[in-house]
């Protein structure tokens, strides 16, 4: 069984058909890809597994159940944690603060032993606290812990989402773009970032990335989509050779004069 | 002495307003809107609570009776964002104010037709019997305000860095999106923020109502405690009480001391000084986010 299986999953605006029909499924321990030119319907995609979008047609089926009709805040126990193309962070909150947010959904103390602060609390805090700064040291944030986020430069907010996400404890993790914005050396820290995630910690990668370098180097397949539809799918050499995926991103001639 | 006495009975009133201020702390700081209805709310879980205790009326204990009027006005609450904030989601903010001096209006319309527009007085144990220290009498209700606001300031304050549900909620006024892929059910916090503000608002009412009669007009109240919320800081919860207790000290210190006309006036001019001086109020958060 796969971990995520999306079935002839479609999303309509109105008349504009952002995702038409794409199925694909990722594997457990696999680093799929999503590419496509831009406005193919990749953020989309992932906006309908999030669940913030409800899709005109189509499955999406994770670990056997179907989210389908899940509420987005119900995604985030299930072992799904996604990053955005435009960073969303709580931005007036430290590099803890937001990482520990991450923790939310494990937490398991009331309200009442909350506001007393019973040494079960303190038990259960030391636990998240723990398996936040491991994620911290993983993505060499120490430096930043007590920082603000809305005084931190691009790149490292770029890092912290990544943090956050991590910190949910997820099976599978969608990032949207992680390269996007960043400088040569930090996408090869993400490159290695993905391998790690995959290889010591038994995660499931599912990314929409421009990146072709990384997107090479990391992928174990790779998914073209244009227009919201899907054009081709196999290893990311595989998928550049396609004449369709080529077509797409550099145009044929008769396609100009459609 | 005669300042400690007017002192005095002015903390008391100041912590009225400022519970009414917490009001509107409360939901700014979850959902980032103000509810222009935290006054009428005030004055109709004023009015439960006097359905509930007074003889006239179901003539329940006045404790049961009170906690059940907050309960009941959680209720309201919850259910005011579930059915009506709620399809407001996404619009803009100015949308909210006008729907909720709205909610005021009709707020105080169905108090007025339940309960009447002549002012009636909540039967509490307390209200009248006093106490006199060296030569300062204080009432009762006002030891009582003053111990209550202090408590509630604390329980809420604890709510909000402490608990799972508040630490939610700031995560969420920060951003929704973000607070969703972490697993908080941002919609149904809000309302429970509401829910919240309604029964803090009904305690208000009850503290409120052991001073003096009541009429569905009280809730017009609520415009100092907005000036008090905007003094504290409006995202701050102790700033919302020492910017209550200040309008609240000020006021009967300009009546006695200063010209007529002045008191009323008082609360607007420290509010537009404020303003001026230190745009973000007294105590607050931005500032103190600067790192």
């Amino acid at each position: 069984m796969s971990l995520l299986e999306v079935e002839d999953l479609a999303i309509h605006f109105g008349g504009v058909k952002a995702v038409d029909g794409v199925s694909f499924t990722v594997e457990e321990g696999e680093v799929f890809s999503i590419i496509g030119p831009n406005g193919a319907g990749k953020s989309t995609i992932f906006n309908l597994i999030s669940r913030f979008y409800r899709p005109t047609r189509g499955r999406i089926r994770f670990d056997g159940q179907d989210i389908t009709g899940l509420a987005a805040h119900q995604i985030a126990p299930l072992g799904i944690a996604r990053t955005f193309q435009n960073i969303e962070l709580f931005d007036h909150s430290t590099v803890l603060d937001n990482l520990l947010m991450g923790r939310h959904t494990h937490r398991r103390t009331n309200f009442v032993q909350d506001i007393l602060f019973l040494p079960k609390v303190r038990r259960e805090e030391r636990a998240h606290r723990q398996r936040v700064e491991e994620v911290i040291e993983f993505l060499e944030l120490e430096h930043y812990r007590e920082k603000m986020i809305a005084g931190l430069p691009y790149g490292v907010r770029k890092v912290v989402e990544i943090g956050r996400a991590l910190s949910i404890g997820p099976k599978l993790i969608l990032l949207d773009e992680p390269a996007s914005g960043l400088s040569v050396e930090e996408s090869e820290e993400v490159a290695f970032w993905i391998e790690d995630m995959r290889r010591d910690m038994g995660l499931t990668v599912l990314m929409v990335e421009h990146d072709m370098g990384l997107v090479t180097q990391v992928s174990d397949r790779v998914l073209a989509v244009a227009n919201g539809q899907p054009l081709a799918m196999g290893t990311a050499a595989e998928v550049q050779d396609d004449p369709h995926v080529k077509a797409a991103y550099l145009g044929t001639p008769e396609e100009d004069a459609a | 002495m005669e300042v400690l006495q007017l002192l005095i009975g002015g903390i008391a009133t100041g912590c009225i307003y400022g519970l009414v201020a917490l009001g509107f702390v409360l939901i700014y700081k979850a959902t980032e809107g103000v509810n222009f209805a935290q006054g009428d709310m005030m004055m109709f879980g004023a009015f439960l609570a006097l359905g509930f205790v007074n003889s006239g009326h179901m003539g329940l204990p006045f404790l049961p009776g009170v906690l059940l009027a907050a309960i009941v006005m959680g209720g309201v609450g919850y259910g005011i964002d579930r059915v009506v904030v709620r399809q407001l989601f996404g619009q803009p903010q100015f949308s909210l104010v006008i729907l909720t001096i709205a909610l005021g209006f009709v707020l105080r319309f169905v108090a007025g037709t339940i309960w009447g527009y002549t002012p009636v007085v909540l039967e509490t144990p307390y209200s009248g019997r006093s106490l006199s220290l060296g030569g300062v009498i204080i009432g009762y209700e006002d030891i009582i305000t003053i111990l209550v606001t202090g408590v509630l300031t604390l329980l809420l304050w604890a709510f909000f860095a402490k608990t799972r549900l508040g630490l939610a909620a700031q995560a969420a006024s920060q951003n929704q999106m973000a607070a969703y892929i972490v697993g908080v059910p941002v919609q149904r916090l809000n309302s429970i923020i509401w829910g919240l503000s309604g029964a803090v608002a009904t305690i208000a009412g009850v503290l409120y109502a052991s001073k003096g009669a009541i009429d569905p007009n009280i809730g017009l109240l609520g415009i100092k405690a907005f000036a008090a919320a905007v003094i504290g800081g409006f995202g701050s919860l102790p700033g919302a009480l020492l910017g209550g207790i200040l309008i609240g000290v000020v006021e009967p210190l300009a009546a006695r001391y200063l010209p007529s006309g002045i008191s009323q006036m008082s609360p607007y001019v420290i509010m537009l000084v404020v303003l001026v001086t230190r745009p973000n109020g007294l105590f607050s958060q931005i500032q103190a986010k600067k790192v």
